[in-house]
């Protein structure tokens, strides 16, 4: 399938979804002007790859930033991904946070307390 | 101001005006549509004078939390005027002001009377509430909410109070029979927590 590729900016991420090198990386900060239409390309291909995963899907998430409006679509794709699990995919989501952003590693936390997918926090500093 | 005494009553106002920014330790103030633009440019510039004066990351951070919700909600949720009148969607002012023990971002646009009791409700709502209460709030507002037309999550004030720990302070102002001017001061204080 299609490859995403989109470079970050000051307000947008950096988007990698590339099932056939199985790579999937969102990094950066996110406050894009309009959230859901910077986000419908990402959804959607989620949702055809949702149809067809490799074998094991992990997912990087290394943001630094992102606005009440983007937390609201991250966890759509989130949500995506737990459809995945139960449906018996092996999904991985990777939660990078700067080891001194605690804002940041309680997002983490929470997302994984609201979505049922196999979550690892990862500090980095 | 075509003769010589306005200009100078004109200057020697931006004088008292520049002395009283000084005097309220502003550091930035803006009147008008509240772009996305507006948004980036403003936060970037904050960012920088805060890193000259190595402010620690985690005031950074805050900062500019507050600054981009507080700037969204503005260009989201200011309302839509269909007159001419000055106070139309999307317009309104905002300051940073830097003290000795805290940062605070201010804005102010013009609201519809009927919104105040909503607006009210909600921001006591969330001012009376623990840090676990807006934590659960949060989360059951991301799961359960909606994206508005223009983008909005709703989540913007319980971000602010989680962010800064601290209650936003709010002031209604009557315009005209219809409308009030909502101002909303969230303050971070400067050292780390």
């Amino acid at each position: 399938m299609e490859t995403i590729k989109i470079q970050g900016t000051e307000d947008t991420p950096k988007i990698i979804l590339d099932a056939e090198n199985e790579i999937m990386e969102i990094s950066g900060r996110s406050l894009p002007e309009d959230v859901s239409s910077f986000y419908e390309p990402v959804i959607n291909w989620l949702n055809e790859y949702a149809e067809n995963p490799n074998k094991k899907t992990i997912i990087n998430f290394k943001l630094t930033y992102f606005n009440t409006a983007s937390s609201k679509l991250l966890l759509d794709i989130l949500m995506k991904l737990e459809e995945m699990h139960e449906k018996g995919h092996d999904v991985l989501i990777r939660w990078h946070y700067p080891e001194d952003d605690e804002d940041m590693e309680e997002a983490g936390e929470e997302y994984a307390d609201i979505v049922d997918v196999p979550f690892e926090q990862v500090a980095y500093s | 101001m075509n003769n010589k005494k306005d200009v100078k009553g004109f200057l020697e106002f931006v004088y008292e005006f520049y002395k009283s920014m000084k005097a309220h330790e502003i550091t930035l103030i803006y009147e008008g549509e509240i772009t996305h633009q507006i948004t980036k440019a403003f936060t970037s510039l904050t960012e920088s004078n805060m890193s000259k004066d190595d402010e620690p990351n985690s005031v950074q951070r805050k900062v500019f939390h507050v600054m981009v919700e507080c700037l969204q909600n503005i260009s989201k949720h200011a309302d839509d005027f269909t007159s001419s009148d000055y106070l139309f969607s999307g317009r309104g002012i905002f300051l940073v002001s830097k003290g000795d023990n805290e940062y605070s971002v201010t804005t102010g646009n013009a609201v519809e009377n009927d919104k105040i009791e909503y607006l009210t409700e909600l921001l006591e709502n969330i001012n009376k509430m623990e840090k676990d209460e807006l934590k659960e709030l949060y989360k059951r507002q991301m799961k359960e909410g909606r994206l508005s037309e223009k983008g909005g999550a709703g989540l913007g004030f319980i971000d602010i109070k989680r962010k800064t720990g601290k209650e936003l302070e709010y002031h209604f102002l009557p315009i005209s029979d219809d409308t009030s001017f909502f101002l909303l001061t969230s303050t971070i204080s400067r050292s780390e927590l």
